[in-house]
């Protein structure tokens, strides 16, 4: 079920992309797109009645019933990684505000001039 | 589980649709701060407590602090 | 109109991905169906019981002695010691991002509040941040024992800076964070070559790696997740200071 909904997240993403024009809104659809790519990367790791994969005083063997690591160490990375580009996209509005006065897509190629 | 996971699923394409088609940016900024909280549960339902709790503290804080110091610096009339 | 054609074209990459996830046929085999992995199938099998060098056994918490990997975290063990070039190569990235943010809008100085904030808002704001910061210590020590580790313990620090950077108008970030993260991305590579010169392979784990389940166990892991999340923390709090530096005036 939550597989649909991550590629309805990362559908969204792609309309924002196509649809908007203002700079920010752009980095919010990326955003919403990549939330949906990670959510979707754990759950091709989920096993059904699957533990945690932490070990612990009470889940204290490693031949129990876990789910996969892998895709949530990659995961976890990823999220971090996502937050440096949000940082340098937005420094980058913030210059192309300065030079052009303006962060709508028409008024910077100047259609509508 | 199910019953939970679909509610959180629809809430969250309901508020991702929102933060593209809001007017305000502002607007736009905090649905996805909410997005990004209900990706923490989903994250929890998913067994992936280390992934929930790095996208709590990122998504849900940094991000946002990040967007709106943003708009703070556009200023009053790009933000709406 | 073109927000019509956007809506159509979404629409059909998302009937397209949905009819990938449900065919049956032996191109789409990678994809399983959800909670029906089977993880023997999976190399994530070899990282959950820690024979990727060998078999060692069943791994107990609390008994064994000298496994592998002697994280009880399965995530960290893959993140910090199987697959440790790959978070080093993810440092860098993010290391690039600041730096980046940095030269675009970072150097001028912080423009003063319209209001007055309140001494009992600074003090107590103060307070909670040397909470914060504690906290994110105890995150990214206990990086192997418990959900976390240095990435986020390194986002509640720069939670902590946040908090007072808006609590006080006149705060900025002391110019000393630049140094510790460039020292700290050395001691990481330090670290890994330490390694090559030790067991001839790049960032591997040379130290003992102890009874899983104690604090002093898993050999590097707790202190490259320590570097990490001062790194991070550092980073990432001086990547808030350029946000709130104000252009134009030096």
């Amino acid at each position: 079920m939550i597989q649909y909904f991550s590629i309805m997240l990362i559908a969204i993403g792609i309309y924002g992309l196509l649809s908007q024009k203002n700079l920010v809104k752009l980095i919010v659809s990326l955003n919403i797109m990549e939330l949906g790519v990670n959510i979707f990367i754990i759950s091709i790791g989920y096993v059904a009645d699957g533990k945690v994969p932490i070990l612990s005083p009470i889940v204290n063997k490693s031949s129990m019933n876990f789910v996969d690591p892998l895709p949530q160490a990659l995961v976890l990375t990823a999220i971090v990684i996502g937050v440096g580009v949000t940082a340098l996209a937005l420094s980058l509005v913030l210059k192309v505000k300065e030079s052009y006065g303006t962060i709508e897509l028409d008024e910077i190629r100047g259609d509508n001039a | 589980m199910s019953v939970i996971s679909f509610i959180i699923g629809i809430v969250l394409v309901v508020s991702a649709i929102i933060a593209i088609e809001a007017k305000k940016l502002i607007t736009s900024v905090v649905m996805l701060s909410l997005a990004s909280l209900l990706a923490v549960v989903s994250f929890v339902l998913l067994k992936a407590p280390d992934v929930a709790i790095t996208e709590a503290s990122v998504g849900a804080g940094l991000t946002t602090a990040i967007f709106l110091l943003t708009l703070k610096r556009l200023g009053r009339r790009e933000s709406e | 109109m073109k927000k019509a054609i956007a809506a159509l074209i979404a629409f059909l990459f998302f009937l397209m991905f949905v009819n990938i996830l449900n065919s049956d046929s032996e191109e789409f085999k990678g994809i399983p169906k959800f909670g029906e992995v089977n993880l023997t199938e999976r190399v994530s099998n070899k990282y959950i019981s820690k024979s990727v060098s060998g078999d060692s056994g069943e791994i107990v918490y609390g008994k064994t002695e000298n496994a592998e990997s002697g994280s009880a975290n399965m995530v960290t063990s893959i993140v910090v010691n199987y697959r440790s070039f790959d978070t080093l190569g993810e440092v860098t990235v993010l290391f690039l991002a600041a730096t980046g943010v940095a030269i675009l809008i970072g150097g001028g100085q912080r423009k003063s509040l319209a209001i007055s904030v309140n001494p009992i808002v600074k003090i107590s704001a103060r307070i909670i941040a040397t909470l914060l910061l504690a906290f994110g210590a105890y995150v990214f020590i206990h990086g192997h024992l418990t959900p976390g580790g240095g990435f986020p313990g390194g986002t509640i620090i720069a939670a902590g800076t946040l908090l007072m950077l808006v609590a006080d108008d006149k705060k900025r970030t002391s110019k000393l964070l630049k140094i510790l993260e460039g020292t700290m991305g050395f001691l990481y590579v330090v670290i890994g070559i330490a390694g090559l010169l030790v067991t001839g392979s790049f960032l591997k784990n040379f130290l003992p790696t102890g009874t899983m389940g104690n604090l002093f166990s898993a050999g590097l892991i707790p202190i490259i997740y320590s570097v990490i999340g001062l790194k991070v923390g550092a980073e990432l709090s001086a990547l808030l200071d350029d946000f709130f530096a104000e252009e134009g005036r030096k």
